[in-house]
């Protein structure tokens, strides 16, 4: 088997690799590149540890082979802050203990994104079926489903804001952040 | 009291401790920077991959390597003669980590290979012959106890009478023409607790009610597998990277199974990504060290899923016979149980714990359980959460359940009537110190979820649960930095945040912020032996320790201040985080904080630091009861849990967030023990639903959110009071469920898990009943 | 002397009997004792032993003292998840 040769975008960033046909997306974020953030509980598409976006649509990793991405965005749990500023969800799952051993922790929060950048004003029914692709052993969800709700009232509310601010802005919050879902591919 | 505890200052006002500051390891977790078991690599590494047997049990003939060796990039292949058995390690462990002539189980490993890649060590894997007889296979408990069950161990386990066992009297009830068998039998053990006289407290009930059980084996279902870095350098230096519960454990034990010394291997804990009893043992870790012995490289070992659900431990599944009779008024007047639990291929099935645990909840004046351990071809089961508890709370608070139907009494005044109290002597032994379980029903009585009216199809359950918790070897050392900070090391690894615990605790004696204390967990060669974390032992052993480490540290500081006052060391105390002259005589001395003594440590005497070594004891046991509300569809039989409370008592929540969700977990790992989850075995003995699709554990829309009530009655064997609270939440759930179900569709299930087709089943044989 | 109460395994392998009376001013000469006047539980007290005293369950603290006031029972070696 020849290896590939492939050029992708990852968080935002220009990114060349080689890598056999047979890799999954996640053998090459983890071992090729060694952005081992994005975790590999099952490698069947089965637990949402390895969730990471592809053109702004939360995907498996593993499930992804490395040499299909070439001209694509990819955005993993790695690009999540910016610089030293933690997204809302990071912030309130750290706040909010909705993590124990963290193992999941990276694939939640990249659905979790995946979802508020859909749906500002998710329900907790909403959140849990959202959610159902990930697996959690330790937490039992509770926390993790408070934090998500959390962070999208929060989010409701700096919207808000910032919308009676500038009148002009944008009136669907939703909308708006549906656009930056997609920033991946800007 | 206990030799070492200190007793006589139990706190009772705190400043951090009972606070919620985020952990010291989140914005790691949050980021994706945190390095768990398969994140760590080697320069130079191969890829260790491990053959497995595809029979449930069958003789080696023999095993053919040397196609595989041929391969270019394979640069070493091993069998069970590159492990050769040392003197006095454990026979077990080693027959469970590499196959020597049986092949006990499907996914025993057989073989082991490190290539330079997957691709390679794959190939490799495939290219290796191994000639197999197959043999009779038995993976059901009950079949297993039969004098016609293909014995596992010849020779090894004594025969038996069948006859003669309370298995065959109480629960088959069938005779077996052939009673013993000439190769021994697979009962490894038969375990007996209890006091009184059960036949004659039968006498006195008003009511008797005895049921068989039957549960499932499950799997911890940790999200992280196993993996490991091994690397051995050709001096016979050995260093382990790996995820565990234990790496103080997998030292000692790889060192044994390897003919290593223990201070030639050091083993560094990654960040762990669940165990939950699962990661107590060893699996690759010495076939990872033996291959890079023989390859004379690094090599790196990560399980695939499929191999977690094949060949490390779930835990036992059971069967079970529970029979109590009560008065009229709800008095237990005797109870009888016998517990059946098979451990895999090896003995150490939790049986004797679960036994313990059975009716540990209740004043009984005449009580016995009789335990067996039975050897079966299944993977060797690993601890799990209260190893052995579940399914014995499952079947006792099962029956406790019907009878209070029966008698028309409120599920918990049932309980309530006959709680284990302070001077209670246990159904195991021991008389009870000060413990919660009263305050748990009372809390879980006076909870708006009690309250709730329940709909159509809908019903309530409740069920209590004990565990004793342990204590432990445990070692912990401080040192002050030089700007008056601290750097606090532990051995026991963080499964769920105890991080955070030590470092309020560590802030809480000294008098400092939170913030001021950073917590690492140190490797195998940075301290002294550390038991596992496990048993609830954590946030008790460790705390204790980081507790008197950081007193050691203080009178050291306090040292300091009084040479340079120069005042005796005894006219210093410590308070809010300084130096301070001890009263008025002592002289009028500004305090010395912590800062301006770190300042000065180097000009007074040299670095300061406090440690502390012990094995602990005093680790009270935790009570818990749980309220669950269900809906379950008549039409398929699919249930929704609707509500979930969960009261335990954790002596004093250091991190109450944390200990919530060590009750969240527990609970829904409960959950899905009784909605789905199973090990499934076919017909010739190979696992079916090795996998996360057919292996279900609970997701998101399966559960609702878990209400939480922290009750604290303190353990006096801990200076702040602290109880482990990890595992009691697995305990009541089972039963709690399962008494939900019944109360929704009138008939009690009793074999789990409850999967719809099992609970429709039931519903159908209620209407036919009635038709 | 001591009085001291068994559990579990040990009973059948003390024979059936469940109580004995040994001297001992620590869990470490009890168990000497203990070992000494029943030698069938010798390989299991070698083994390890949990020994409750007063309720409170030791695992490994020979120098435990004892006395005879205390309620002493030996139980199983136990290990949690």
């Amino acid at each position: 088997m020849s290896a590939v040769h492939v050029s992708t975008k990852i968080n935002g960033d220009d990114v060349e690799f080689v890598c056999r046909p047979d890799e999954s997306l996640l053998d090459v974020l983890r071992d090729r590149l060694g952005m081992t953030g994005s975790k590999e509980g099952c490698g069947t598409g089965d637990c949402g540890s390895c969730s990471v976006t592809l053109d702004g649509r939360l995907v498996c990793s593993c499930l992804v082979m490395g040499a299909e991405v070439g001209g694509h965005e990819i955005g993993t749990i790695e690009g999540m802050a910016q610089g030293d500023k933690l997204h809302p969800l990071q912030q309130k799952f750290l706040e909010g203990a909705a993590l124990q051993c963290g193992i999941c922790t990276p694939g939640f929060l990249i659905a979790a994104r995946a979802l508020l950048e859909r749906n500002m004003d998710p329900t907790e029914t909403e959140v849990r079926y959202w959610l159902a692709g990930n697996l959690c052993r330790c937490t039992g969800y509770d926390k993790i489903v408070r934090a998500v709700m959390d962070t999208a009232k929060d989010m409701r509310k700096a919207a808000a804001k910032s919308s009676a601010k500038k009148p002009a802005a944008k009136k669907s919050p939703a909308k708006k952040t549906a656009k930056k879902g997609a920033r991946h591919a800007a | 009291m206990p030799l070492d505890a200190n007793t006589p200052d139990l706190r009772t006002e705190f400043k951090s401790v009972g606070t919620r500051p985020n952990r010291p390891d989140g914005v790691d977790k949050v980021t994706g920077r945190a390095r768990f078991g398969a994140d760590f690599s080697a320069p130079g590494q191969l890829v260790g991959l491990v053959l497995r047997s595809p029979h449930a049990h069958a003789r080696i003939k023999s095993i053919d390597t040397s196609a595989a060796e041929a391969l270019p990039g394979v640069k070493a292949v091993i069998t069970y003669k590159d492990i050769p058995e040392q003197e006095g390690c454990d026979k077990d462990v080693l027959v469970n980590i590499m196959a020597r002539g049986t092949a006990l189980y499907d996914g025993h490993a057989v073989a082991a290979v490190a290539a330079t890649d997957a691709a390679v060590a794959r190939k490799a894997l495939k290219l290796i012959k191994v000639d197999y007889k197959v043999l009779k296979h038995v993976t059901d408990v009950d079949e297993a106890m039969k004098p016609s069950a293909p014995v596992l161990h010849p020779g090894r386990f004594e025969p038996v009478d069948y006859n003669s066992l309370e298995t065959a009297s109480h629960v088959s009830g069938k005779q077996e023409t052939k009673t013993k068998t000439r190769e021994g039998s697979n009962i490894a053990g038969r375990y007996v607790f209890g006091h009184g006289d059960v036949d004659k407290g039968f006498k006195q009930a008003d009511i008797i009610v005895e049921h068989e059980f039957k549960t499932e084996a499950t799997h911890q279902g940790y999200i992280e597998p196993h993996a490991c870095v091994a690397s051995v350098s050709s001096d016979g230096m050995a260093e382990l990277w790996v995820c565990t519960q234990g790496p103080f454990m997998v030292r000692d034990v790889c060192a044994s199974l390897l003919g290593m010394d223990v201070s030639r291997l050091r083993v560094t804990p990654s960040e762990i990504g669940g165990g939950f009893g699962g990661k107590t043992t060893v699996f690759i870790e010495p076939v990872a060290l033996a291959l890079s012995r023989k390859a004379g490289k690094p090599v790196k070992v990560v399980m695939s899923r499929s191999e977690v659900f094949r060949c490390t431990g779930p835990t036992s599944s059971a069967s079970m016979w529970v029979k109590i009779g009560a008065k009229k008024d709800g008095t237990f007047v005797a109870a009888d149980a016998v517990l059946k639990y098979q451990g895999g291929a090896f003995p150490g099935s939790p049986v004797e714990m679960g036994a313990m645990c059975a009716f540990a909840c209740y004043d009984l004046r005449n009580v016995r359980i009789v335990g067996y351990d039975v050897v079966t071809n299944r993977p060797k089961q690993a601890a799990y959460r209260a190893p052995g508890a579940p399914m014995s709370a499952f079947a006792v608070e099962g029956v406790i359940g019907e009878i209070a139907d029966k008698l028309g009494i409120d599920a918990i005044d049932i309980r309530l009537k006959n709680a284990a109290k302070e001077g209670t002597v246990s159904s195991y032994g021991p008389t009870f110190g000060p413990v919660g379980l009263v305050e748990t029903l009372e809390a879980a009585k006076a909870h708006k979820n009690y309250k709730v009216k329940l709909g159509k199809n809908q019903g309530r359950g409740v069920a209590s649960g004990f565990w004793f918790n342990f204590a432990g070897n445990t070692c912990v050392s401080i040192n002050l930095n030089v700007d008056g900070t601290l750097a606090l090391a532990l051995g026991t690894v963080d499964i769920g945040g105890s991080r955070a615990s030590m470092c309020l605790m560590a802030a809480e004696e000294l008098g400092i912020a939170y913030d001021d204390v950073r917590a690492i967990i140190a490797d195998t060669s940075s301290l002294g032996y550390n038991d596992i974390s496990e048993g609830s032992r954590v946030t008790f052993s460790s705390g204790l320790a980081t507790i008197k480490a950081v007193r050691d540290l203080k009178k050291r500081m306090c040292g300091r201040a009084a040479k340079i006052w120069g005042i005796p060391e005894d006219a210093v105390k410590w308070e809010n985080g300084a130096a301070h002259p001890a009263g008025a005589n002592a002289g009028g001395f500004d305090p010395l904080s912590i800062k301006e003594i770190a300042a000065q440590a180097s000009a007074t005497g040299g670095p300061l630091a406090g440690h502390y070594e012990i094995n602990a004891e005093g680790a009270g046991p935790s009570f818990a009861t749980h309220v669950c509300d269900v809906e379950v569809d008549p039409e398929t039989g699919a249930m929704k849990v609707l509500r979930y409370l969960v009261v335990q008592d954790a002596g004093k929540a250091i991190h109450p967030s944390y200990v919530e969700g060590q009750y969240q977990g527990g609970a829904v790992q409960g959950i899905g023990w009784v909605l789905n989850e199973e090990y499934f075995y076919g017909k010739d003995g190979t696992l079916q639903n090795a996998g996360f699709l057919d292996y279900r554990i609970p997701v998101c829309s399966d559960v609702p959110m878990i209400d939480t009530v922290i009750v604290e009655v303190p353990n006096p064997g801990h200076p702040y009071g602290v109880r482990g609270v990890g595992e009691t939440s697995i305990v009541p759930p089972l039963a709690c469920v399962a008494n939900a179900v019944s109360s929704a569709i009138g008939v009690r299930a009793r074999t789990l898990p409850m999967s719809p087709p099992k609970v429709l089943a039931a519903i159908e044989g209620v209407a036919a009943s009635k038709a | 002397m001591l009085k001291v109460k068994l559990g579990g395994t040990l009973v059948n392998k003390a024979g059936g009997r469940t109580e004995f009376e040994v001297e001992g001013a620590n869990i470490m000469q009890m168990l000497r004792n203990l070992g000494r006047t029943c030698p069938e539980l010798e390989p299991m007290l070698k083994k390890g032993v949990s020994v409750a005293v007063d309720g409170q369950i030791y695992r490994d603290a020979m120098l435990q003292p004892l006395g005879p006031e205390n309620e002493i029972i030996l139980l199983p070696r136990m290990a949690g998840g």
